[in-house]
């Protein structure tokens, strides 16, 4: 099966890809205001500040908004879900939700979730998300 | 800007519209000018100012044989001519350029000379949304919507009936590419493209253009057709991210857009007699009911329900069928300026009666950007 579309790391990314692989979910964090944010980027989209941190994120999120692909796209199987997941510090990030039904039952806006790592290749592991292990709806236990 | 200091004085969009196989993407932009230029009675040689998205201003000056001391390329997807009608207008009224033309052409389905789409691998896109299997804007722009029914209580039924109403409309355009009635169960039972979205939920992919010409309204009796006047504009853009979005229920685009249209205009949502929005899904003219201010939160589906928008309600939308059964190259934006021109000139095929005051709201990428036009029949 072709792969899925590789993202290519900048300098300004780095630590992210970096993490992944080591399994960590890695945000930023503002000294000057104390803002989480996504996507990388060395400095506070905030408030401009470029004092900002590296933080290693909980991976507990909760389910914001998705949908069910039902087309074939290269690298997946349909029907599988496109999501955007609230992340615990605040942030947002698009993922798909793994290890549970890709039905619209299995997928209910707000569970809780928690990150997983897919090695994509030596360099690439994506942040992916599942059930989160004391949710009712975890891995297996779907109707 | 002046409200009503400059008018739109040629529109006009290309000769065929819908599968268009033997015209390239700069015919097609060229093919709208021509029709433009006709129906303002000018040539090229006339034209000092150029815009357009899709293809470079130097390519469309350049085949049309027009020598530009104003251009502008503001490529911010479909909304594009949204915004290039407001900057016109300031260069207008800057005394920067006399008579602007503002080309659209797409080869959205035969795909002509189009150019390539993909998202750059090293782009915020390309690392953070790219891997996880989006594929178009039917995987981009349909995801927050279940955040906003669960929010507001709208069901697949009611998201459904958009697209049946805007089919009554399609249905009195003899240009439109869908016109046969349908129903809410024909929208549930067609092909799911991306849950909750079925394939009638979804624009048309298409092949078109339309072009306009925009002059200051001093002229406007040196013009053959009824002048539209532009009473007020307004632009934004939020996130190229659909996952950065900060709010899944409204657009900041289209608020920061809309109020600066209207508060520029001097108008409120009730001096409105006909509104266009940006229709590529179902969804979109929920949230611009809504960002706009013409029905409160979580109001804009039983409004549409209720048949408000439809022919015969109190606020004729999306007349010429929108997006959803009209037409969509892939940057539609210039086809809701078009009819929003016909609508206030009296010549559109589903004409309303005694439109005085436009409003024509485009969206551009997914949520990305927007533009907002108010037109009017007279100056205030």
């Amino acid at each position: 099966m072709t792969q899925r579309p590789l993202p290519e790391i900048t300098p300004e990314t780095r630590h992210f890809w970096e993490g992944t692989r080591a399994g960590e979910l890695r945000l930023q964090k503002c000294s000057a205001c104390a803002q989480a944010y996504f996507p990388p980027r060395p400095f506070c989209p905030q408030c401009g500040s470029r004092d900002v941190a590296v933080i290693r994120a909980s991976g507990r999120a909760t389910l914001l908004s998705y949908v069910i692909h039902h087309r074939n796209v290269p690298g997946f199987v349909p029907p599988y879900s496109i999501a955007v997941v609230q992340l615990e510090e605040g942030p947002r990030m698009m993922t798909n939700i793994v290890e549970v039904e890709q039905t619209p039952a299995a997928l209910r806006l707000d569970m809780p979730l928690e990150v997983v790592f897919q090695a994509l290749n030596e360099e690439i592991s994506l942040p992916l998300f599942r059930p989160a292990a004391s949710s009712p709806s975890a891995r297996g236990s779907v109707a | 800007m002046k409200p009503g200091s400059i008018a739109i004085v040629g529109a006009a969009e290309t000769t065929d519209l819908g599968v268009i196989p033997h015209l390239s993407q700069i015919q097609l932009h060229a093919d709208a000018a021509l029709n433009a230029l006709r129906d303002a009675a000018l040539k090229p040689a006339d034209i000092d100012g150029v815009a357009c998205a899709g293809e470079m201003p130097t390519n469309v000056a350049h085949y049309l044989g027009i020598v530009p001391k104003w251009v502008d390329g503001t490529s911010v997807g479909g909304c594009s001519f949204m915004l290039h009608v407001r900057h016109a207008a300031a260069a207008i009224g800057a005394g920067l350029c006399t008579t602007v033309l503002i080309t659209h052409g797409e080869s959205g389905r035969s795909r002509i000379g189009a150019l390539p789409r993909t998202i750059p691998p090293a782009s915020l896109q390309g690392q953070f949304e790219a891997p996880y299997g989006i594929y178009g804007p039917p995987t981009m722009f349909t995801i927050p919507v279940l955040r906003y029914m669960k929010t507001y209580g709208v069901t697949e039924a009611q998201l459904a009936t958009v697209c049946v109403v805007q089919r009554e409309w399609a249905a009195k355009n003899p240009r439109a590419m869908m016109r046969d009635p349908i129903t809410v169960e024909d929208v549930l039972n067609s092909r799911m493209i991306a849950y909750p979205f079925r394939l009638l939920m979804c624009c048309l992919v298409t092949d078109g253009g339309g072009a306009l010409i925009l002059a200051s309204a001093d002229r406007a009796r040196d013009f053959p057709r009824k002048a539209v006047y532009i009473l007020g504009t307004g632009e934004s853009v939020e996130s190229p991210m659909i996952s950065q979005m900060a709010d899944f229920t409204s657009s900041r685009a289209f608020r920061v857009a809309g109020k600066q249209a209207f508060d520029s205009a001097g108008i409120r949502p009730s001096d409105v007699d006909h509104l266009m929005i940006y229709d590529a899904f179902a969804h979109l003219p929920l949230y611009g009911l809504e960002d706009l201010g013409f029905v409160g939160r979580g109001e804009a589906a039983a409004f549409i329900a209720e048949r408000n928008t439809a022919p015969g309600g109190k606020l004729p939308l999306n007349t010429n069928g929108g997006g959803l059964s009209y037409t969509h190259t892939g940057m539609y934006g210039m086809f809701a300026l078009q009819e929003t021109v016909r609508q206030v000139r009296g010549t559109a095929a589903a004409q309303v009666k005694d439109v005085e005051v436009a409003v024509c709201h485009g969206v551009g990428g997914m949520f990305a950007a927007s533009g907002t036009i108010v037109m009017a029949d007279r100056q205030p």
